[in-house]
C-alpha cells in the first residue's frame, strides 16, 4: 500500500512538515529528510524550487530563490534522494509547481518518484481538469498519489469534485492567503474547517498555512486529520541551520 | 482552424488556466460573466462612450507619404499614441473597470513594467473613484520615476515588487499573489493578452477596436477593407491582439508580428520569445516562454521596457506555431534608428516598443502597391531619457 494512505490509517493526528530542497545548502536535503523522520514527524513535503512561485509568501519565495542559486535542479534533487529509501520509512511527497515538472517531461518525472519511492505530489498549478484529461493515468501507473487544495472560497460542488479525484488527503488552505502570511486562526476559520467536516469527505483533510506552533496546529487538528508546517520551519532552519531541527518538532507536539 | 480562443481558452495547444486553487473562485466567476457583461447593451453602450469621448477614438489611420516613398511602398499608420495616456493600454483599462464595477469589485490591482499600463490603471481608477494599488518590480521603479509621479497623482499606490528579478514578470507575480490574498473585493486589471483563460480573449476583445476601426477607415481611404498586411510590435502582446483581431480569419492578409531581439537573438540578452522559447507554463497560461532546461523562467533583455516580457501571449503562440503569423525580431539599434527615421520623416516620436515595428522595412520588402498597416501603440515622450542617452542628444 502506498506509505501515505498507510499513515493516514494511523489514529493520530498528522503533522507534516515542508522544506525547500537545496536549502540552506545545497546538499541539507538528506539530513533534514532523516532528522524529520527521527523526530517523529508523520509526513515531509519536499519542495523543487522554482524560480516563480505564485502561491507563496516571502518565506518560501526567498528559500527557493537561494536553493536554486545554490544550483537545485530537478535532476540533482532525484540524485541526492536516489537512496533515501535505505535509510527513511517516512511518507514523501514532491511539492512544486507545474511547469519544471512538463520540462521534465511528466511521465519521466513520475517514474523518477516511483524509482526513488516518491509516494505523491502536490502541484498547486496543476488544475483539476487538466490533470484529470492528460495526467491522471500517468500518476496513477506509477503509483502516486495527486494532492488537491482546497480554500475557503471553494464552493461545495467543486470540492465534492476533488474528493472524488483524490486519493489519499486534501491540503485545505485555512485561508485566502500565500503561505507564510496569516499566523493564528479566528472564527472564520474555525467555521470553515467546521463546514468542511460536517460534508463527510471520502478523503481526510490536512490543514495548511498558517500554522506555525503547538497552539495553531491544536486549532488546525481539531476537526481534521492533521497540519502542515512550511514557512515556520523554513524560518527556523534560516536562523538555526540543520542541527536543531529536533527544537522545532518538539515545540509542536 | 480557429485562431480564437476556445470555450476553455485555448488557441491550439495553448492557453488555458493552470491556476492554484486559490485563484479558481476568482478567474471561474470571471469566465462565467465576461461574454455575457461585454454583450449587454448598457455596457457597450458606456464602453463605447468612454472610447469616443475620454480616450479620443477613433484614432485615425495616418497614411504616411514620406515614409511610404522611402520604402518604396504604402504604409499606413494606426495612431494608437494618440490615445489618452499615450498609448492602447486605456482601451483595455477602460474595458475592465466597467468590468469590475459589473462584478461588484471596490478594488483594483495590477501590474506594470515601464509603467504604461500601471498609469492606464490608474487613470480609470480615478475616472471611476475606485482604489488602485500597482505593483511594479523595484528595478523598474527606479528606471520609470515619470510614470511612478503620473501613478501617484492619479491616486494610486505604487508598491514595489521586491522578489525574484525585481522587473515585470516579478510584478506580475506580486500582483497574482495580492489576488489570492484579496479574492472577494478585488478585480485584477491584466495589461496584456497574457495570463489565464479568460484574460488573453478578454483583453484581446477589447483592444480589437483598433482593427475594427482599421477596416472602416481603410474603406474609406483604399476602397477595401484589407490590408495586404498588418505590423505590430509584440511583447505580451496586446496591441498586436488588437491590430490582427479582425484579421486573424482574413487568409489574404499577412500578420507580422515584431519582437525585440535586444542585443541580437543569440546574445543572451534578447526576448525574442518566438525564436528563444519552448512550451511551459507562465503566469497561468500555457504557452512559449524563455526558460531554462531545468524549466525556470529567463529575465529576458530589451531597451523597450513594453517588450521585456519572458512569455509571450498564447493567440501569439499559435500564430507563430501554425504558421499564421509571419515573426520577425529586431535589435535595440534597429529600433532606435526607426524611432528617429519617423520623427525626422514624420514628425512623429514613437514609443520605442513601436520603433520595433517600423523597423522590419529596412530588410522586409513589400510590394510598391501593398498596403502595410502598422499598429503605432504609442507615442515616445516616455522614452525621451532612452532616446537622449542613445543619441547623446
Amino acid at each position: 500500500m502506498n506509505r501515505i494512505k498507510q499513515k493516514l490509517q494511523e489514529d493520530k493526528k498528522i503533522l507534516s512538515i515542508y522544506f525547500t530542497a537545496g536549502y540552506p545548502k545545497l546538499d541539507d536535503t538528506v539530513k533534514i529528510i532523516q532528522d524529520l523522520e527521527k523526530n517523529g514527524v508523520d509526513l515531509i513535503e519536499i519542495g523543487l524550487p522554482f524560480s516563480d512561485p505564485l502561491a507563496d509568501g516571502p518565506t518560501i519565495q526567498e528559500s527557493s530563490t537561494i536553493a536554486l542559486k545554490n544550483g537545485m535542479h530537478t535532476e540533482l534533487l532525484f540524485e541526492q534522494l536516489k537512496d533515501i529509501r535505505e535509510t527513511v520509512s517516512i511518507p514523501l511527497i514532491i511539492m512544486g509547481y507545474f511547469n519544471p515538472i512538463f520540462q521534465y517531461g511528466v511521465e519521466a518525472f513520475c517514474q523518477k518518484c516511483k524509482d526513488i519511492g516518491i509516494d505523491g505530489l502536490i502541484l498547486p498549478d496543476l488544475p483539476l481538469d487538466v490533470y484529470q484529461e492528460e495526467y491522471e493515468t500517468i500518476f496513477k501507473k506509477y503509483g502516486l498519489i495527486n494532492v488537491f487544495l482546497i480554500t475557503p472560497q471553494t464552493g461545495e460542488a467543486r470540492i465534492r469534485a476533488i474528493d472524488k479525484a483524490s486519493d489519499g488527503f486534501i491540503y485545505m488552505v485555512s485561508s485566502a492567503s500565500t503561505t507564510g502570511a496569516k499566523s493564528g486562526f479566528g472564527a472564520e476559520q474555525t467555521q470553515y474547517f467546521d463546514r468542511v467536516a460536517a460534508m463527510e469527505l471520502n478523503n481526510p483533510q490536512i490543514v495548511g498555512f498558517g500554522i506555525s506552533n503547538a497552539e495553531t496546529f491544536d486549532q488546525a487538528t481539531k476537526n481534521t486529520k492533521g497540519a502542515i508546517i512550511g514557512s515556520a520551519f523554513i524560518k527556523h532552519l534560516t536562523q538555526n541551520g540543520v542541527d536543531h531541527i529536533s527544537d522545532f518538532v518538539n515545540q509542536i507536539r | 482552424m480557429s485562431y480564437h480562443a476556445d470555450e476553455r481558452g485555448y488557441y491550439g495547444e495553448f492557453g488555458g488556466a493552470y491556476i492554484p486553487e486559490m485563484l479558481y473562485p476568482n478567474c471561474e466567476e470571471l469566465r462565467q460573466n465576461y461574454l455575457r457583461i461585454m454583450a449587454e447593451p448598457s455596457f457597450q453602450e458606456e464602453f463605447h462612450q468612454l472610447l469616443k469621448d475620454y480616450v479620443g477614438r477613433p484614432t485615425p489611420l495616418y497614411f504616411a507619404k514620406r515614409l511610404s516613398e522611402k520604402y518604396n511602398t504604402k504604409i499606413y499608420l494606426k495612431r494608437e499614441d494618440l490615445c489618452h495616456t499615450g498609448a492602447h493600454k486605456v482601451n483595455n483599462t477602460i474595458g475592465q473597470i466597467l468590468m469590475a464595477k459589473k462584478l461588484g469589485k471596490n478594488r483594483i490591482i495590477a501590474e506594470t513594467g515601464a509603467g504604461q499600463h500601471g498609469v492606464a490603471t490608474a487613470t480609470v481608477c480615478a475616472l471611476m473613484g475606485i482604489k488602485c494599488v500597482v505593483y511594479m518590480g523595484e528595478i523598474d521603479i527606479a528606471r520609470q520615476a515619470p510614470n511612478v509621479a503620473r501613478m501617484k497623482m492619479l491616486g494610486a499606490e505604487v508598491r514595489p515588487a521586491l522578489s525574484g528579478s525585481r522587473t515585470l514578470k516579478d510584478a506580475t507575480n506580486e500582483a497574482i499573489r495580492d489576488w489570492i490574498n484579496n479574492p472577494v473585493d478585488t478585480h485584477y486589471i491584466i495589461g496584456s493578452v497574457v495570463g489565464p483563460h479568460p484574460y488573453p480573449d478578454m483583453v484581446a476583445r477589447f483592444q480589437s477596436v483598433i482593427s475594427e476601426e482599421v477596416k472602416s477607415q481603410l474603406l474609406e481611404k483604399e476602397g477595401r477593407k484589407n490590408p495586404d498586411y498588418v505590423v505590430a510590435c509584440v511583447g505580451g502582446g496586446s496591441n498586436a491582439a488588437g491590430a490582427f483581431y479582425h484579421y486573424l480569419d482574413e487568409a489574404e492578409v499577412g500578420i507580422i508580428a515584431v519582437e525585440a531581439a535586444g542585443k541580437g537573438i543569440h546574445s543572451g540578452e534578447s526576448a525574442a520569445t518566438s525564436a528563444l522559447g519552448k512550451v511551459g507554463i507562465i503566469h497561468g497560461s500555457k504557452t512559449l516562454l524563455m526558460q531554462t532546461a531545468d524549466g525556470q523562467i529567463t529575465e529576458p533583455y530589451s531597451i523597450s521596457a513594453g517588450l521585456d516580457y519572458p512569455g509571450v501571449g498564447p493567440l501569439h503562440a499559435h500564430l507563430y506555431v501554425s504558421g499564421r503569423g509571419e515573426f520577425i525580431s529586431i535589435t535595440d539599434d534597429e529600433a532606435m534608428k526607426a524611432g528617429l527615421g519617423l520623427c525626422e520623416l514624420e514628425g512623429i516620436i514613437p514609443a520605442i516598443e513601436s520603433s520595433h515595428a517600423l523597423a522590419i522595412f529596412e530588410d522586409r520588402k513589400f510590394k510598391e502597391d501593398d498596403v502595410v498597416v502598422v499598429n503605432l501603440s504609442g507615442r515616445g515622450d516616455k522614452d525621451l531619457q532612452n532616446y537622449i542617452d542613445y543619441f547623446g542628444l
